[in-house]
């Protein structure tokens, strides 16, 4: 059974169009990555599932109610968190309060701060420092952990590893990982596209507000994906590219 | 000595105009929301506690405790009646919905209650006039220290709300990030509004100060929202204990001013409002144009 299901998604910025017709499902306990080049619409798709923006038509179902119209903090209470990029801290909160202020009574289950804090180690030493003086790596961990303190049933990860370095991505992915085997569904947009292909079960490509290509990750050959994210029309078969 | 005592009743008016100010820099922090109606609340609390006082014949304190809820609930509603819907229209918008709303205040009061001046000193009981004489020119009144703790609870509690309760803690995120913070569960449109009512009924405790330090009338609300202006302003916009700080600032500088001369008062405040402004901004704006 499906937990979320996109149908015919548009949504749009005044006259610009970021997301044009897209329809996609998402079976419980599932984990999906969306790629794609900047503006293919991964980020404006992600918020609209967590209902930061409102869609222009289409629909967007969450186990099995219609959300479409739903505000963002009622989404939340139903099991649909978003770490939105840029991590958008609440920058003069400590990361204890962001951790706490996020926490939603009525959806109890296997988080909390002290959770939090026991799954990324290295907040440990920091949950009275204001977010604002944080690293990057620790800001990540803390914008993820704040995510988890609702107790989602659907964890919606937007670049989780920009402007981090690899070794604080490898350290971020790992604990994600231990997050992620405790039975959470996962839509996450990746850039790096080795990493996608190795998290993922599922993958799906955008190309200017379009799925151009999906398929499960291990069945998806790496030069047809990388044709569909620059949008060549024909994927290279065999050879070098001229 | 007579410095001792203007320093001493500087600080008793600076109290008064920081619980007037309280309510614009909570709106101004939570929602960046300039209330130009912010006096006239002010002034409309006073007149609401002065209705149930006539119609009762209770203390103004009693009057206000009932007056209270009433102004708590009006905030709530003005925001998500008024406010909300121009907050989604910019910046400037707010500003002028609340100078219409400026406006209405006015002229309702003026209205219903004729242009006349009333009082709640005399509701007040004989506290309002008691006063310790430390010495032969230094007394201090029961009003002023009344005033003054006021404050410090009133700020203090709210320090305390923001710090260490989670209503405080989505306030704060709120006024820093509001779309994350409806991504994290928080409703912002109500947290909006609770700081609204919040920031009215501070208002209203300003309106009850002022009708018994003083007498007020349908258009006293611009003086006061001028005073509570500069407040805020002198101690640094959106800042909490700031505004505080300001408040008592800009009373000494009244008190001390009048000591000069008794004209000066008032023209003393704002010259140490016009300072900071140019101290805070006026400086930045030389380098810039330096740089240039």
């Amino acid at each position: 059974m499906s937990l979320l299901e996109v149908a015919e998604l548009d949504c749009r910025y005044g006259l610009l169009q970021a997301v044009r017709g897209v329809s996609f499902e998402v079976a419980q306990g599932e984990i999906l990555a969306l790629i794609g080049a900047n503006g293919a619409g991964k980020t404006t798709l992600l918020r609209s599932i967590a209902g930061a923006h409102r869609p222009h038509t289409g629909k967007v179902s969450f186990d099995g109610a219609d959300v479409t119209r739903l505000p963002a903090h009622r989404r939340v209470s139903l099991g649909i968190a978003l770490v939105p990029e840029g991590r958008r801290l609440f920058p003069t909160l400590t990361v204890e309060e962001n951790l706490r202020v996020a926490a939603v009574s009525h959806r109890r289950g296997r988080w909390n701060v002290q959770a939090v804090l026991d799954a990324f180690p290295l907040l440990q030493a920091r949950r009275k420092v204001p977010a604002a003086n944080l690293s990057g790596g620790e800001q990540q961990a803390v914008a993820i952990g704040r995510a988890l303190m609702s107790n989602p049933r659907l964890l919606l990860l937007d670049e989780v590893s920009l402007g981090l370095a690899p070794v604080v991505v490898d350290a971020v992915y790992r604990s994600l990982i231990e997050v992620i085997q405790e039975g959470v569904t996962v839509l996450l947009v990746e850039q790096d596209l080795t990493r996608a292909l190795r998290v993922a079960g599922r993958v799906i490509c955008m190309l200017e507000g379009r799925v151009v290509l999906q398929g499960e990750a291990k069945a998806l050959d790496r030069d047809r994906v990388v044709a569909a994210y620059f949008g060549l029309r024909r994927p290279a078969v065999g050879g070098a590219p001229a | 000595m007579s410095l001792v005592n203007a320093i001493v009743q500087g600080i008793f008016l600076g109290a008064f105009y920081a619980v007037l100010a309280c309510g614009l820099s909570i709106m101004f922090g939570v929602m960046r929301i300039i209330n130009l109606a912010h006096g006239d609340v002010a002034v409309l609390g006073a007149y609401l506690t002065f209705v149930v006082v006539e119609r009762t014949g209770a203390s103004a304190f009693v009057a206000f405790a009932v007056a209270l809820p009433v102004m708590l609930l009006l905030g709530y509603v003005l925001q998500l009646t008024v406010l909300e819907r121009s907050l989604k229209s910019g910046i400037l918008t707010p500003l002028l919905a609340t100078f219409g709303l400026s406006i209405v205040i006015q002229n309702l009061l003026l209205v219903a209650f004729s242009p006349d001046v009333r009082s709640l000193g005399g509701s007040a009981g004989a506290f309002t006039t008691a006063s310790w004489h430390v010495t032969g020119e230094l007394s201090i009144s029961a009003l002023g220290v009344l005033v003054l703790v006021v404050a410090v609870v009133v700020f203090g509690a709210l320090q305390l709300f923001l710090s260490y309760t989670r209503p405080g803690w989505a306030m704060r995120a709120t006024a820093e990030d509001p779309d994350a913070a409806e991504l994290v569960g928080i409703d912002s449109r109500s947290v909006y509004a609770r700081a609204t009512a919040l920031a009215v009924a501070i208002a209203a405790l300003g309106g009850l100060f002022l009708g018994i330090r003083s007498v007020f009338d349908p258009v006293s609300g611009p003086t006061q929202l001028i005073f509570a202006f500069e407040a805020v302003v002198i101690g640094g916009m959106g800042s909490l204990w700031g505004t505080l700080l300001g408040g008592i600032a800009l009373g000494l500088a009244q008190t001390l001013g009048a000591q000069l001369h008794p004209q000066f008062s008032v023209l003393a405040g704002h010259l140490l409002f016009l300072a900071v402004l140019v101290a805070r901004f006026g400086g930045a704006r030389l380098t810039l144009r330096l740089a240039r």
